[in-house]
């Protein structure tokens, strides 16, 4: 992310951003650029409003033009009320949407967002979604990188999954989904320990089955029909839940389960 | 090139006077601070000491020979405070990763605090000089040269400490700029002549900056102006190009990896 944002050097291969060489033309690709950093930069010195103006002027742009975009920009992201507020006492979440708007600020051709909604609450996470999709609507490119399955699902046309520094998989959720998944899942839950045989014996009622210590999933294409066929087996778990498959499915089956520590 | 340059360095300087336009109290500070010297050990401790021979001016009142040095070390010390913001801005407030994600790079960064604080700088030695000189401490008519050697020395102490900030890595090592401006301040010539030291000793004092930007500053301001004044002119511009060439390598070290 920071190699796109042209404030790391490329540590390896080719890397050409708006068809320009990160090496020689930063500045003029940063000119370009909008970027969400995982962690926020705001200015702490500054007001809400006067972060988004000196950031236009970081670009360039006139004091006059920004000061109407400034207050375009903080109503798009709601935070027209708190303009003159100073940032210290803002929530996490309306720090992210400062950020978002600030990103803004130079109508990027491209806009580079570095986890914009962890941390966050799900009002202000759906606020951010909804925001981030307005914009896609309208044309702009964002890159996003994220932990949450249902965020790359909700706004990504094209998604890569990356594990360990590399891409194991690349295509739109949907295609991922029929890749790598299959179209539902059952979950079933014991209130013993279910027996040892209990693979063997539903067997051949999924296209594949992962036993965890406290559920096992079936991946089928017909849930409803999977837990009927459960129930003629005389099986009978606590719950059953059938549900769509989910990107995060797809997420841990190429990845895997084991906790990873960067 | 270099207008681009400077352009954008001064961006950073618009950033800071909107940041002072609500906190300029903070910067009354650093003016009141010579003058409460001048008025304490010029004119207070003064009347006891009574005149004091200056080398190219005769005999000068005491509050004359040390309000060119209380100027001097006023530009070492404002240079010295705004390098403890711009350690804070590197390290914990994130303001200058923030401006390196837009056009702005690590030498406009560099040289638009730099530029701040010798406008800092620049607006002590003016309030300070219209004090002195409205007290009638002022012999030379050289002192108007006194305002652009403030602010080379504010030029000089801005890259050093600066500089120094970028290799900081916690608050407690400003201990060290304490301990290496106190008793520069107490002890390079600024409230007596050399000649009160052993020769050895007076060469020791002779090397340290702010020796050379008193020297240079009471000259200016009570004259006696020579050649030994190029030297100490040399000596503060070759610190601040040195300062401000390890600054720009640094920001860029500490924050493009």
């Amino acid at each position: 992310m920071r190699m796109i944002g042209c404030v790391s050097p490329p540590s390896g291969g080719t890397l050409s951003i708006l068809g320009l060489d990160p090496r020689r033309d930063g500045a003029t690709i940063r000119a370009h650029l909008g970027v969400v950093p995982q962690l926020d930069t705001l200015d702490f010195e500054l007001t809400v409003r006067e972060n988004v103006i000196i950031y236009g002027r970081y670009f360039g742009l006139s004091r006059k033009e920004l000061r109407c975009r400034a207050d375009e920009l903080l109503e798009f992201v709601q935070l027209d009320e708190r303009a003159d507020s100073k940032v210290e006492p803002l929530s996490g979440g309306m720090r992210r949407r400062l950020t978002i708007a600030r990103s803004l600020v130079n109508d990027p051709d491209l806009l580079l967002l570095d986890e914009p909604t962890t941390g966050l609450d799900p009002q202000a996470r759906h606020l951010v979604w909804d925001r981030l999709f307005r914009l896609k609507r309208r044309g702009a490119t964002l890159v996003l990188t994220t932990h949450y399955m249902d965020e790359a699902e909700q706004l990504c046309d094209r998604l890569v999954v990356m594990d360990k520094g590399r891409i194991v998989a690349e295509g739109s959720p949907r295609e991922l989904i029929g890749r790598y998944s299959t179209r539902e899942v059952v979950e079933l839950r014991f209130r013993d320990e279910p027996s040892l045989d209990l693979s063997t014996r539903v067997n051949g009622l999924a296209r594949r089955i992962e036993a965890l210590p406290d559920r096992t999933l079936l991946y089928t294409d017909d849930g409803d029909a999977t837990a009927d066929r459960i129930h003629e087996l005389g099986l009978h778990p606590q719950s059953v839940l059938v549900r769509r498959s989910t990107l995060e499915d797809v997420f841990l089956h190429l990845t895997g389960r084991t906790l990873v520590d960067e | 090139m270099t207008a681009i340059v400077v352009g954008r360095g001064a961006l950073l300087f618009e950033r800071n006077l909107m940041v002072y336009r609500r906190a300029w109290l903070m910067i009354l500070s650093g003016f009141f601070e010579p003058l409460f010297y001048l008025f304490s050990m010029g004119i207070g401790l003064g009347h006891y000491v009574g005149k004091v021979p200056v080398a190219g001016a005769g005999l000068v009142s005491y509050g004359s020979f040390v309000a060119p040095a209380l100027l001097a070390s006023a530009a070492m010390n404002g240079a010295t405070y705004e390098s403890v913001n711009i350690f804070f801005k590197l390290k914990y407030a994130k303001t200058y990763d923030a401006m390196l994600s837009t056009p702005v790079g690590p030498t406009d960064i560099a040289a638009g605090e730099i530029a701040w604080t010798l406008f800092r700088g620049l607006l002590y030695a003016v309030g300070f000089l219209v004090v002195v000189a409205a007290l009638g401490l002022v012999y030379s008519a050289w002192a108007v040269l006194a305002l652009l050697a403030a602010l080379l020395i504010g030029f000089a102490f801005a890259g050093l400490s600066v500089a120094g900030a970028t290799f900081m890595r916690s608050w407690q090592d400003f201990e060290i700029f304490g301990l290496i401006q106190l008793p520069m301040f107490l002890f390079s010539s600024t409230f007596y002549p050399l000649s009160v030291y052993p020769q050895a000793l007076q060469w020791v004092v002779r090397c340290t900056p702010l020796y050379n930007a008193i020297a240079l500053m009471r000259t200016l301001m009570l004259g006696g102006v020579g050649w030994a004044q190029l030297v100490n002119v040399a000596y503060l511009a070759v610190m601040g190009l040195i300062g401000l060439a390890i600054t720009r390598g640094r920001i860029g070290k500490l924050l493009l990896k």
